[in-house]
């Protein structure tokens, strides 16, 4: 336990100290929710009810995206001399990866909030309970925990740190095969199928109905969606890292 | 014994790295492993630091087996590897904290701790700066000070002084040879022979994943012959008439006399050349080194 908490600790503090990070994992969910309010909002709808529309999809963007990037922070580690150090020293063998994982989560609080609040300047006006708020915070989590796990099991896997940053890459793309910018019944037929079962369209509209004041219909799908993911990435990135050593 | 090691096996792929080394170390002794690129140092030591998993064979520290009690060998090892094992982004004052919070240190003994290996390696002033900033000589300082926050009975040194100016190579010698005073058993590779006749005990030397020597840098140099006396002279004829008188082996101008290295067998030569009116220009005494060692060991073996 103290072996993680060191580990987090450590984790986070990499993690703020490289700025770069830090500025795109706030600046680019901002600048991409300003660009779609106000250069394609007008096109896709009105202005002021697309804001509702997007800032959840927004929200869940940016969160896989932060996530993805624990996938570089443990390809890092991996082809640095630090790993074997650890990995010489008596301490749980996942405590390593634990603590990119709860950076991971640090980060994308931060970034989380950024974009809350720019979302409120913007015009954002979400549902008050705070029922509904915990409910789809705690979704995020899950949602962030599970696709953190995901890319440190990249992270262990990838050559290189720009191999690992390829998840980012997918998670950057991938939520534009959902609902989260455009309802998927304006897509084409081959699309829309896609979209409709992709793990992260439920996500997104559980978030939405939940922010928005509206009954949320796929909040067991996002639940067992977001929840098997990380049973199935948590368990694959440990195993892999367990087996490091028979290289 | 506190390394043991029985026919121990790694290839990769069709790359055989060791091919059944045996090896034992004595506590509180220091070991250099010694040999050039790729005959397996690192990987001998990665398998005892249970980094690595042998293919074959089998291996003990401290009594542990590294594969089955790899977590048994974790506590009393620490390893500093080929290359700094340091966060770049991170104080050496956080660095070493994190790693005694890691040796389950609690708060207040580990910051203790890391005040006193900061005194110990010179690191005071700079224990607040990032890593980032420190010279190669620092960094491998605060990496050993890493690797002693737990005072461990054994210490792996993968090739601890590669890419240090002369400076900093001697402080880290030093800084090793304190350890060896303080009991910790040192089990060191390296390319310098320099290093090795300084530090070890014992010298293996290794090459395509075997011993091909073993001994003491003494022993060692013996082996490949001993001292001799390297006579220069005008011409080839005088080198001849020399070699006459005294015996040796003629090189074009300059004659090799097998010697003790004593300053009575270098009169008795001098004196008898003089007696027979052969003028030597130069003489130098020979003396092999562990060059002259590995230079004959691993021509042999290849």
């Amino acid at each position: 336990m103290t072996a993680s908490l060191t580990m987090a600790g450590r984790s986070i503090r990499l993690s703020r100290r490289n700025l770069d990070l830090v500025i795109m994992a706030i600046m680019l969910p901002v600048l991409m929710m300003a660009l779609f309010v106000y250069v394609f909002g007008g096109a896709i709808g009105h202005v002021e009810s697309y804001v509702d529309y997007v800032v959840p999809g927004i929200l869940v963007l940016c969160t896989g995206y932060g996530a993805s990037s624990t996938s570089m922070a443990v390809a890092d580690d991996m082809k640095k001399g630090v790993i074997d150090r650890f990995r010489s020293m008596p301490v749980s063998s996942f405590a390593v990866l634990t603590g990119h994982v709860t950076a991971s989560v640090a980060r994308n609080a931060v970034a989380t909030s950024a974009v809350v609040l720019v979302a409120l300047l913007m015009g954002f006006r979400p549902s008050v309970s705070i029922v509904s708020w915990v409910l789809a915070l705690g979704l995020l989590l899950l949602y962030v925990l599970a696709l953190s796990w995901l890319a440190a099991g990249f992270g262990v896997i990838a050559r290189t740190v720009e191999s690992a940053s390829l998840l980012g890459f997918f998670m950057l793309f991938i939520p534009y095969l959902s609902s989260a910018f455009v309802p998927v019944d304006t897509m084409p037929a081959v699309l829309r199928v896609v979209s409709e079962h992709q793990p992260i369209t439920p996500v997104i509209e559980t978030v939405r109905a939940l922010l928005t004041g509206q009954p949320a219909t796929s909040g067991w799908l996002a639940l067992a969606w977001s929840g098997g993911l990380l049973v199935a990435a948590f368990g694959w990135a440990t195993w892999l890292f367990s087996r490091i050593n028979r290289r | 014994m506190i390394v043991e090691t029985e026919g121990l096996t790694k290839r990769y792929g069709s790359n055989t790295v060791l091919s059944g080394l045996d090896l034992k170390v004595a506590e509180g002794s220091v070991l250099a492993l010694l040999g050039p690129n790729g005959a397996g140092k690192t990987t001998t030591i990665r398998i005892l630091s249970t980094l690595t998993r042998p293919d074959g064979g089998s291996a003990r520290v401290c009594g542990f087996d590294v594969v089955r009690e790899a977590a048994a060998v974790r506590g009393v090892i620490s390893l500093t590897g080929q290359y700094a094992a340091v966060d770049e982004e991170q104080t050496g004052r956080e660095n070493l904290v994190m790693i005694a919070r890691l040796r389950r240190f609690a708060r207040g003994s580990a910051r203790a701790r890391a005040v006193e290996l900061l005194e110990r390696f010179d690191l005071v002033d700079a224990a607040d700066r990032r890593v980032r900033t420190y010279s190669g000589g620092m960094r491998r300082r605060l990496d050993l000070a890493m690797s002693l926050v737990a005072r461990p009975r054994l210490l792996f040194l993968d090739e601890p002084t590669t890419g240090l100016d002369p400076v900093s190579r001697t402080t880290m010698w030093d800084a090793i040879g304190d350890l060896v005073r303080d009991g910790v058993t040192i089990f060191l590779t390296t390319q310098y022979l320099e290093e090795a006749d300084r530090l070890a005990d014992r010298i293996v030397v290794l090459h395509n994943g075997d011993v091909v020597a073993d001994g003491t840098a003494d022993a060692l140099k013996n082996s490949v012959g001993g001292t001799r006396l390297d006579l220069s002279f005008g011409s080839a004829e005088d080198a001849s008439r020399a070699q006459a008188v005294v015996g040796g082996a003629v090189d074009e101008l300059m004659l090799s006399v097998p010697s003790d290295g004593s300053a009575t067998h270098l009169h008795r030569v001098l004196d008898d050349l003089l007696a027979a009116r052969v003028s030597v220009l130069r003489v130098s005494t020979h003396r092999p080194t562990l060059d002259d060692v590995f230079t004959s060991l691993t021509a042999v073996a290849a």
